[in-house]
């Protein structure tokens, strides 16, 4: 992990080291029915221990950005660092947890080796994987789940697994796109409460992707505005609301303010056109 | 956990009670009928088949008969065309379980050395069929180049390669074992080969991604990701691959001049217009067969459920 220690300070406008820096980077996607502009001139910087947020409708290329953080896309123009290499090297240098749409457990493997996976890979020692793989399951609330199987556990419990699969290597950056989409808003509820304890006690970078408008002011200190057709970053709004939250901020004028200026990027950037 | 607990019921307790419940159930009802069916018709064709020789034969020896007569000789004919059902058990019951299994008479013999080459074949066959699918799915030039060849090697009928096989393996000093389990090799690689391609390609996009920012190697997909997914289809083409690994063997024992092995006491039967007993060979064959694929299928059920199968 000595890359770490070498990240770009040189041209950081802030105080904080970047995590993730990204200068007028595009995407086009060649297909059968001609290019397509999925991310255009985005310019995104995300500092050590912030909780970014990409918010947009579908096709805006929020994914598509979070998957070129973490080398699963290869953009066509700019420049990006994560950890202050390139993707692909702070892919080799296993810098980041990614947590996707499905849990993506692997169905023949428990709740316990699911967790131990990354670490089986990463060539840690048995006991060692088993500890850890244990504590990061405490840490989202599954003690007692290890012996079983995927499928035995509910959806909210699996994007639980998931996320302590993606913790248990201790990455610096948490990469989450649209975690909890699929599940039910009480369930989601309890854990965007739950992610933000969990970001509270590890101080993770985390870059989230949603596209919704609570779920991203309820948990970012930045959200990014993105419009979709080429994806573009409409507005960059930094939440300051305080970093203890609970579900009850959503009530607050406060909370309303910031989601009134989210949803007016969206309407700019003609999210909400025909 | 359901089934396993059923599962363990059936086994433990006795076999009369869950027969009756199942029974009940209506799972055996049909299955009975069927097999009744099946049965008459059997009766039924074989005397038509056998009566014009019986008929011949009651006047060659000038005796007078009547249909009593009749059907109970055509039921009991040495060499009849269609020997009937008990006429194949009782030859069965003399070559399985009143000879010595050593003696050339004993249909468990016999059996044997189908069986061991079959498994010879079969192992080498499904290890080649894996290692094929393996290169196919990782390789691009290979899905290209190979795959032809794959299906084209199904495309000769086996009746045509096995006596080369044996012809040319003989001439190198092959005898024996080898030459068969070859045949059932060449039958049964393509099932596991087609199954396993489809089965290591299986896992989802966002599951191989998952390894990806791992950054896994390839080694590490294969195994930790691909071939698991792959099961289910192995398993599958390994059934296909037993079944047809037997008629390999079966096939493989034909050219070889009929010295041992099922195959060669159909062949036998034949020369010599012994029709009990190349049904009761074929009978064997086809009970082998069932067997091994309940084998395989027991094999699986196991590996499943250490899988954390679903019940």
């Amino acid at each position: 992990m000595a890359m770490q220690e070498q990240s770009t300070v040189e041209n950081d406008p802030k105080a904080g080291p970047l995590v993730v820096d990204v200068r007028d980077l595009s995407l086009t996607f060649k297909t059968s029915d001609g290019p397509v502009h999925a991310l255009s001139d985005v310019n995104l910087q995300i500092e050590e221990g912030d909780f970014v947020s990409f918010i947009g409708p579908s096709g805006c290329g929020k994914t598509t950005m979070l998957r070129v953080i973490a080398d699963l896309e290869q953009p066509t123009g700019g420049h990006i660092t994560v950890n202050g290499v390139s993707p692909s090297q702070a892919r080799m240098d296993r810098s980041y947890g990614y947590v996707f749409q499905a849990s993506a457990l692997y169905p023949w493997r428990n709740i316990l080796r699911n967790v131990t996976l990354p670490l089986e890979i990463m060539g840690v020692p048995a006991a060692e994987r088993r500890t850890r793989a244990r504590r990061y399951l405490a840490l989202v609330n599954l003690e007692g789940f290890e012996k079983k199987f995927p499928w035995q556990l509910s959806g909210g419990m699996q994007q639980r697994v998931s996320i302590a699969r993606a913790l248990c290597f201790e990455p610096a950056l948490l990469l989450m796109d649209e975690p909890f989409g699929a599940l039910d808003e009480i369930v989601r509820d309890h854990l965007n409460e739950q992610l933000l304890r969990l970001w509270e006690k590890t101080g993770k970078t985390v870059v989230f992707v949603t596209h919704s408008i609570p779920e991203a002011v309820f948990l970012s200190t930045k959200i990014i505005v993105m419009s979709p057709r080429p994806g573009r970053v409409i507005d960059v709004i930094d939440n300051d609301l305080p970093r203890r939250r609970t579900l009850d901020l959503r009530e607050t004028p406060e909370f309303l303010k910031v989601a009134h200026r989210v949803r007016q990027g969206l309407r700019a950037g003609h999210s909400y056109d025909d | 956990m359901t089934t396993e607990a059923v599962g363990a019921g059936r086994a433990a307790s006795g076999a009369e009670s869950s027969l009756v419940a199942r029974a009940m159930s209506g799972r055996l009802a049909p299955v009975a009928v069927v097999v009744l069916a099946i049965i008459a018709a059997w009766y039924v064709g074989a005397v038509a088949m056998n009566a014009q020789l019986q008929i011949d034969a009651f006047e060659r020896q000038e005796v007078a008969w009547d249909t009593g007569d009749l059907v109970r000789a055509t039921l009991s004919q040495d060499r009849p065309l269609l020997p009937a059902l008990h006429q194949i058990l009782v030859e069965m019951k003399k070559t399985i379980i009143d000879q010595k299994i050593t003696s050339k008479r004993s249909l468990v013999f016999h059996a044997w050395v189908t069986l061991s080459s079959t498994l010879l074949g079969f192992a080498i066959g499904s290890v080649l069929g894996v290692l094929l699918a393996v290169g196919i799915v990782h390789v691009r030039t290979l899905e290209k180049s190979l795959m032809p060849w794959v299906i084209a090697s199904q495309t000769i009928p086996i009746l045509a390669i096995a006596p080369m096989v044996v012809v040319v393996l003989g001439a190198i000093g092959l005898r024996g074992l080898l030459p068969k389990a070859i045949i059932s090799t060449y039958l049964c690689f393509f099932p596991v080969t087609i199954g396993m391609v489809k089965g290591l390609r299986a896992p989802d996009p966002i599951e191989l991604d998952l390894m990806r920012t791992y950054s896994a190697s390839r080694w590490q997909t294969l195994w930790m990701l691909r071939w698991p997914a792959a099961l289910p289809f192995l398993f599958t083409s390994l059934k296909v691959a037993v079944a047809i690994a037997l008629v390999g063997a079966i096939v493989g024992e034909l050219p070889t001049g009929a010295q041992a092995g099922l195959g060669a006491r159909l062949l036998a039967g034949s020369y010599y217009g012994q029709t009990i007993q190349i049904w009761s060979a074929l009978f064997t064959a086809a009970i082998l067969a069932a067997l091994l694929v309940m084998a395989v299928g027991v094999i699986e059920r196991l590996t499943m459920a250490r899988m954390g199968g679903r019940p």
